[in-house]
């Protein structure tokens, strides 16, 4: 019999009754029966079926499994909306060091002076990279910013005695936006867009009104193009006493060049993990601070890192958390906000400092349009034009239309094929206003050399595909496993180690 | 040019040509100019490796954290030993560097570290499907609220005063969107004592051990729940689970928590991981990713994200929820740390700790003046009432280098003079004396000066 | 799954719904088209028996790997059986959408409603 290839075994399958990794320390207290302490009728009937292994195999196990993955450093990763640049190693080193990892979220102000000290600093800085002046660090994502964004309009408009019932969002936005909106008790209304890919100008007059809210909007939209009407935008949507929020999913694009504060914005949330270079962990953790202007700072989360005192001096400043807050929408999670994210994005902005942050976005965007050029050049948007035929910001979106027409391959075939050739594909089929979309985010920390084999590795394919597009179809070839049953996996749920 | 781009004056040069355009200015065409800054950001210059390690370094060592004194700190995270492996594995690039697996081909690591944690964290609770984790604790007791919302439309939430107080907070934070009310059953002798629920109650929701460490009657809850034909939710230390009945086997239909005891730094609060299980009748209301188990091509077992339709990139505004981001490399974390405690481990670990809280328990309640704010069973934590000001005491015992706990009073304004004293595998016996020393000594110089008021 | 087809005998909806009318009652389902469009369907949350059902609103959604699409009635009526089959095979609305994928069968408050709806080779045309 041929058993299951031993790497591909799950941790549990490796048990066997009897081994063990842990050692308990020694009681050394005196001991009492279990049951005077914890009666019968309070316990589990059986431990929990925790795998039995040695550390050996652990070990074995999971870094096998690890090597199952493609990784950021490992290969190029233009998964566009992504943010998909370098994480510097440093930034491990300082997190970890005991007095930023070993901090109990509870210990006294006084005794976290260095960790509110950073915080407050990070705040400022995000404030100034906004152009506004107050900042929360407490959401723990993008979408939990936005949350806030939501929940800060609501007490903002109610504090004024309104009720307005519903948030306008650009078709273009990511699915984020709407499932927020409603988690936040509002409706959605849509707004189109133009030809040229910005917001609808003249849908969004016809949808504003004293009943909106608010409207959020992605800026460089996610179709990666900075919008031209913003300053119409900013007249028409304060006309109706609504809100501004700013998604900042693509600030990578404007930092140092242009801010949300001073386009008129009233809220903006970041992305740390983004923007600001959090390793993505396979998914997490993130942070989503959110930038507030002077008139909805009153309804910040609670607590609010403050500095008191210390005028000009900074040596005798004092830093605090203030749950004196009145107005405060209040908590959207437990203590401090993702302290450990902060620590890493604080390291980072003052490694680059403002001329570096300009810098990050100047080449960001230079890489993007080098490679929407490159791949004109190679011929690429014959098959996959470019779905609006103008300058990008730090990302651009292809259409896989006419490659499924006159090669017969999906964008879907062109992406299984890139991870043939150690690249990981763009972000496909979104925006889905664009058919067989594909949305490519190079980011700034990628070279120019880089850039260039991908453009050639592309236009292979599709020279490929002209001859033998089954090739493609069936791909990938070369990686552990091949085009998985999803819609088997969906029919018949399997969440769960069968014991 | 910045240590993190690479692009040369030659490279740029030849790239604008290739773009056809003369200046990096020129590509920033579209923003109005009237927006474009005409000064740099008030930020500084950019420093060296070495320049800002030594500062956020400077910044640590301003903290007092848990290698400086001798905490007895809980409320919600914990300060275990966390074994070697843990960093060494998570630090791995494959672990630490990828995004969320849209390409399961090549993110079969990642899947199955989900597939594997689910499982685990199945096994916790007696909950038949878990997620693959949302952000944390609080937001998760949220989390659990919408699904609620959702499922049975009524217009109230019951939650109990023993429910993490920031938990409840986060909690109104939202049903005040949602249109719905906040009741908050009262604690009785340190358990829930649950008011009558009627048929506009949502869900009632509950925390094992409660936030004052006692061991809660999760069955009694369930029971009046699905009487009440409202959702039954339960916030869950996850390490007591080990010995405790779990929710699953109590009749609960939702249990959550914080996995931070599991595996995770302390981090002064974040990043952790949240969990989140339920039964299968709520299978397609669950928030956030969920690994399921397929097969390829050619019949290899493989890991998907499945079930997707309940999130927000496809069902929009009708999402069971807007989470995007989870915590995946926390996860990851909790999974190695319970592979590293195993079936037996496990529960050798809690059971220590469940003997060294009840030692420290006696021993501090023998302290002349001190007493149990509540005599209900409890596993890793516990509540005392001192008889004097309580942030003169805990500030007494901190100078000696101990720090006695978490003050009741901002939360709990009925105890004033209430401390919750936590223990972890990390706090032996001795410094359960030294503890019981310190603060006996501080206790008596209070009363002392409390007499000298007096008179 | 089979090549495109759109029965002679049934009533179509312009969203891709279908009706068999016998009589008083008719059974719905989704049309070749809108299978094909939505991929392989995962998942049919069936409307309960009793329930009842207007002609162009959503009574129902069926999901795909990445897609949810909403079905709406093509007539009014109450709901008198539901395709049990699907909960256990959802993939037959791909294999054989007129057959055994049926979703509901209903019984009609308002024949009448027919008249609006197109034939087969009306729907065909609309989908070009």
């Amino acid at each position: 019999m041929i058993r299951e290839a031993d790497d591909e075994l799950t941790i549990f399958e490796r048990s066997r009754a009897g081994r063990r990794a842990f050692v308990a320390p020694s009681l050394d207290v005196p001991e009492r029966p279990l049951d005077e302490l914890l009666a019968p009728a309070l316990r589990r009937a059986e431990p929990p079926r925790l795998p039995e292994v040695a550390e050996p195999e652990i070990v074995r196990h999971f870094t096998r499994i690890s090597k199952r993955n493609f990784d950021l450093d490992t290969g190029f990763y233009p998964l566009g909306s992504c943010t998909m640049k370098h994480n510097p190693k440093l930034h491990e080193r300082i997190a970890a060091l005991p007095g930023h990892a070993h901090l109990h979220p509870l210990q006294d102000p006084a005794r976290a002076q260095g960790a509110l000290e950073l915080m407050w600093r990070l705040q400022q800085a995000l404030g100034e990279l906004a152009g506004l002046p107050h900042v929360s660090l407490h959401p723990s994502a993008g979408a939990h910013g936005e949350l806030a964004g939501v929940l800060l309009t609501r007490a903002f408009h109610e504090d004024r005695g309104e009720h307005r019932s519903k948030v306008l969002i650009p078709d273009t936005a990511h699915g984020t936006n709407p499932a927020t909106v409603t988690m936040g008790g509002y409706h959605v209304v849509a707004v189109g867009t133009d030809t040229q890919g910005n917001v609808d100008l003249d849908d969004l007059r016809a949808k504003a009104s004293d009943d909106v809210a608010c409207l959020m909007l992605t800026n460089p939209s996610t179709v990666g193009l900075f919008e031209t009407g913003i300053e119409e935008i900013e007249r028409i949507v304060h006309g109706v006493g609504a809100t501004l929020y700013y998604d900042g999913a693509n600030l990578n694009a404007i930092m140092g060049i242009s801010r949300p504060g001073d386009m008129g914005f009233d809220i903006v949330h970041f992305n740390l993990h983004k923007t600001f270079t959090q390793p993505h962990g396979g998914g997490g953790p993130g942070a989503g601070p959110i930038a507030v202007s002077e008139r909805i700072e009153p309804y910040l989360p609670r607590p609010q890192v403050v500095r008191r005192g210390g005028g000009s001096d900074e040596a005798d400043a004092v830093y605090d958390l203030d749950y004196d807050r009145p107005k405060s929408i209040g908590r959207l999670r437990g203590f401090q906000g993702n302290y450990g994210v902060f620590v890493r994005s604080y390291a980072y902005i003052r490694s680059l400092g403002a001329p570096g942050l300009r810098e990050v976005s100047e080449i960001a965007v230079l890489n993007a349009n080098y490679l929407l050029a490159k791949l004109r050049q190679e011929g690429v948007l014959e098959y996959l034009p470019a779905a609006y035929d103008r300058l990008c910001m730090h990302e651009f979106v292809l259409s896989g239309a006419p490659m499924k027409r006159e090669l017969k391959i999906r964008t879907l075939d062109l992406a299984k094929r890139l991870l043939d050739f150690g690249v990981h594909p763009p972000t496909v089929y979104f925006p889905l206003i664009v058919d067989e979309a594909l949305l490519i985010e190079p980011t700034e920390t990628e070279t120019k050399e880089t850039l260039d084999r991908f453009a050639e590795r592309v236009a292979a394919i599709l020279r490929e595909a002209r001859e033998d597009p089954e090739i493609a179809r069936g791909a990938p070839h070369t990686t552990p496993v091949r085009r998985l049953d999803e819609a088997g996996a969906a029919r018949r749920p399997v969440l769960r180690q069968r014991f | 040019m910045s240590r993190y781009t690479s692009a040369t004056d030659a490279d740029r040069k030849e790239m604008l040509a290739t773009i056809g355009v003369e200046s990096i200015d020129e590509l920033f065409a579209d923003i109005p100019a009237a927006l474009k800054l005409d000064e740099s950001l008030a930020l500084g210059p950019g420093l060296s490796e070495q320049e800002v390690f030594e500062e956020l370094r400077a910044l640590a060592a301003r903290n007092v954290c848990t290698d400086d004194e001798i905490s007895f700190l809980g409320a919600g995270m914990y300060d275990h030993y966390i074994p070697a492996l843990i960093d060494s594995l998570i630090l791995r690039s494959e672990f630490l560097t990828p995004y969320t697996p849209y390409q399961p081909e090549i993110s079969q690591g990642v899947l199955q570290a989900m597939f594997e944690y689910q499982t685990a964290i199945s096994e916790l609770t007696g909950l038949p499907v878990s997620n693959a984790s949302v952000y944390e604790g609080p937001s998760a007791v949220v989390a659990a609220g919408y699904v609620a919302k959702l499922a049975r439309g009524r217009r109230r939430f019951v939650v109990s005063r023993g429910v993490h107080p920031h938990s409840r907070e986060a909690l109104r934070t939202l049903a005040h969107a949602w249109g719905m009310d906040v009741q908050e059953a009262p604690l009785k002798d340190g358990l829930t004592d649950l008011p009558g629920l009627d048929d506009e109650v949502s869900a009632v929701i509950v925390q094992q051990p409660n936030f004052l460490g006692a061991v809660e009657d999760l069955e009694a809850t369930a029971a009046a729940a699905a009487e009440a034909g409202a959702i039954s939710i339960c916030a869950c230390d996850p390490l007591p689970l080990a010995l405790l009945k779990t929710p699953g086997e109590c009749g609960v239909d939702i249990a959550v928590g914080e996995g931070q005891p599991l595996g995770n730094r302390l981090d002064y609060g974040g990043p952790s991981f949240g969990f989140f299980t339920t039964t299968e009748e709520l299978i397609r209301r669950v928030p956030g990713r969920i690994a399921g188990e397929t097969r390829d091509l050619d019949g290899r077992r493989g890991f998907v994200l499945t079930l997707q339709t309940r999130e927000q990139h496809i069902r929009r505004e009708k999402a069971t929820s807007n989470i995007t981001t989870a915590q995946a490399l926390n996860a990851l974390a909790g999974l190695i740390h319970l592979s590293w405690l195993g079936r037996r481990g496990i529960v050798e670990l809690v059971e220590l700790i469940v003997q060294r809280t009840a030692y420290a328990r006696d021993r501090l309640c023998a302290i002349e003046g001190v007493e149990l704010l509540h005599e209900q069973p409890v596993v890793r934590e516990f509540a005392l009432t001192l008889p004097v000001p309580v942030q003169e005491a805990v500030a007494a015992c901190r100078e000696r280098g101990v720090n006695p706990g978490y003050p009741l009073e901002r939360d709990y304004p009925e105890h004033p003079d209430g401390l919750l004293v936590a223990l972890t595998e990390k706090r032996t016996r001795a410094d359960i004396d030294r503890l019981a020393e310190v603060l006996e000594a501080a206790v008596q110089a209070g009363a002392r000066e409390l007499e000298q008021v007096a008179q | 799954m089979a090549d495109a087809s759109y029965p002679e005998d049934l009533l179509y909806h312009p969203e891709h719904d279908w009706a068999r009318v016998e009589g008083e009652q008719a059974t719905f389902g989704i049309t070749w088209y809108a299978q094909d469009a939505l991929g392989e369907v995962v998942f049919f949350d069936p409307p309960k028996v009793g329930d009842s059902v207007s002609k162009d609103e959503a009574y129902t959604e069926v999901e795909s790997v990445k897609a949810v699409s909403d079905v709406v009635a093509p007539l009014s009526g109450e709901v008198v059986a539901i395709n049990e089959a699907l909960e256990q095979s959802p993939d037959k609305i791909n294999e054989d959408p007129y057959g055994e994928g049926w979703l509901v069968k209903v019984k009609l408050s308002d024949p009448a409603e027919t008249e609006s709806l197109l034939d087969a080779s009306t729907y065909e045309a609309s989908l070009q």
